[in-house]
């Protein structure tokens, strides 16, 4: 009990390292796990766009025109979806995935102005991906597309939302990684706070990757 | 090396360099760059290459996604390099999301063809 009550005080909070009988970190452990079930909770949220997937009686539709309410009556509405803009988003986070494991090698390596660089700039990738949602969104409800429109509305603004505010949560971590970084608390020992909130980006990032041709560019 | 990857089962000296990141960058902008072109070729009667490219345009997008994804797991997520329970983590939820959407897919249009 001494003993153990003397090693605790003996180490510094950089040493502390979470081993378990499998020689990992729990908490990097945990995030595995954490991102294996996000990984059922988007599959559910993915089949059941599918399965409603040109179900819709009214539009508007993603790829083709059809007749909405609009302004109160029956109108043509046009193809809602605007591939262009949709596609800056996905390059930019993509981008972001490369400037997060750029972030992380430096953290590890000790170089604190390229850390904050590259982290500053995943953090601005996300907000652009964030705002380019936010600006659809609202483009969509302009064009006469609310949240119960239709079927291709509800399960297009429920997946896509829930990516969305899991791409928000991502930026505030890493902003708060970023935080960090800049007031010196990031040494090469505690890299792996910044690798943890690296692998919940690249998750949002490979999530993106599959919803990104499954709505937008099948048909 | 520091303490942390001086950690067992985590080993960062392994985990690739910043060119290499810098190249799978480039790859999975050229694969996306690919997707919306296959898009695109495929629903535009008026394109070049679009009666081969329209039947296909699905099984093209579903191959480039999982390159994309399977490039982003493997060096940006380490898990080329990392301990195999972390894989193992990833890539069995990764296979029952599959079977999941698959099999709701296959349900509710048995289910739609049986009622309707």
């Amino acid at each position: 009990m001494a003993q153990a009550a003397t090693a605790t005080a003996e180490m510094s909070p950089a040493d502390e390292h979470h081993w378990t009988s499998t020689g990992l970190d729990s908490r990097k452990i945990a995030i595995w796990g954490f991102i294996g079930s996000e990984c059922l909770f988007f599959a559910s949220l993915i089949s059941t766009y599918l399965v409603y997937k040109g179900k819709s009686l009214v539009g508007p539709l993603p790829h083709t025109e059809s007749q909405c309410m609009l302004h109160g009556k029956m109108q043509t509405c046009e193809a809602i979806f605007e591939t262009p803009l949709v596609t800056a988003g996905t390059a930019v986070l993509l981008f972001s995935s490369f400037f997060v494991v750029l972030a992380l090698y430096h953290a590890q390596k000790g170089n604190r102005a390229k850390l904050l660089g590259w982290l500053g700039a995943t953090v601005m990738c996300g907000l652009f991906f964030v705002s380019m949602q936010v600006y659809e969104f609202t483009h969509f409800y302009h064009k006469g597309m609310g949240y119960s429109t239709n079927l291709f509305s509800t399960t297009f603004f429920t997946l896509t939302g829930f990516h969305g505010s899991h791409v928000t949560l991502g930026v505030i971590w890493l902003s708060t990684v970023l935080f960090l970084a800049a007031r010196g608390k990031l040494p090469p020992e505690k890299s792996l706070n910044l690798e943890l909130a690296a692998l919940y980006w690249h998750f949002v990032d490979v999530v993106w990757i599959v919803i990104f041709p499954v709505v937008y560019l099948m048909r | 090396m520091d303490a942390h990857s001086a950690a067992p089962g985590h080993d960062d000296a392994h985990h690739p360099s910043p060119a290499m990141y810098g190249k799978i960058a480039i790859v999975l902008f050229i694969l996306t760059f690919f997707e919306v072109a296959a898009y695109e070729v495929g629903h535009r009667p008026a394109a070049i290459l679009h009666s081969v490219v329209e039947p296909i345009v699905v099984p093209i997008l579903l191959v480039l996604s999982a390159a994309k994804f399977a490039l982003v797991a493997m060096f940006y997520m380490h898990l080329k390099q990392d301990s195999k329970l972390f894989s193992n983590l990833f890539v069995w939820p990764i296979v029952l999301a599959a079977a999941l959407i698959l099999g709701l897919i296959v349900l509710i249009r048995l289910w739609h063809a049986a009622t309707f």
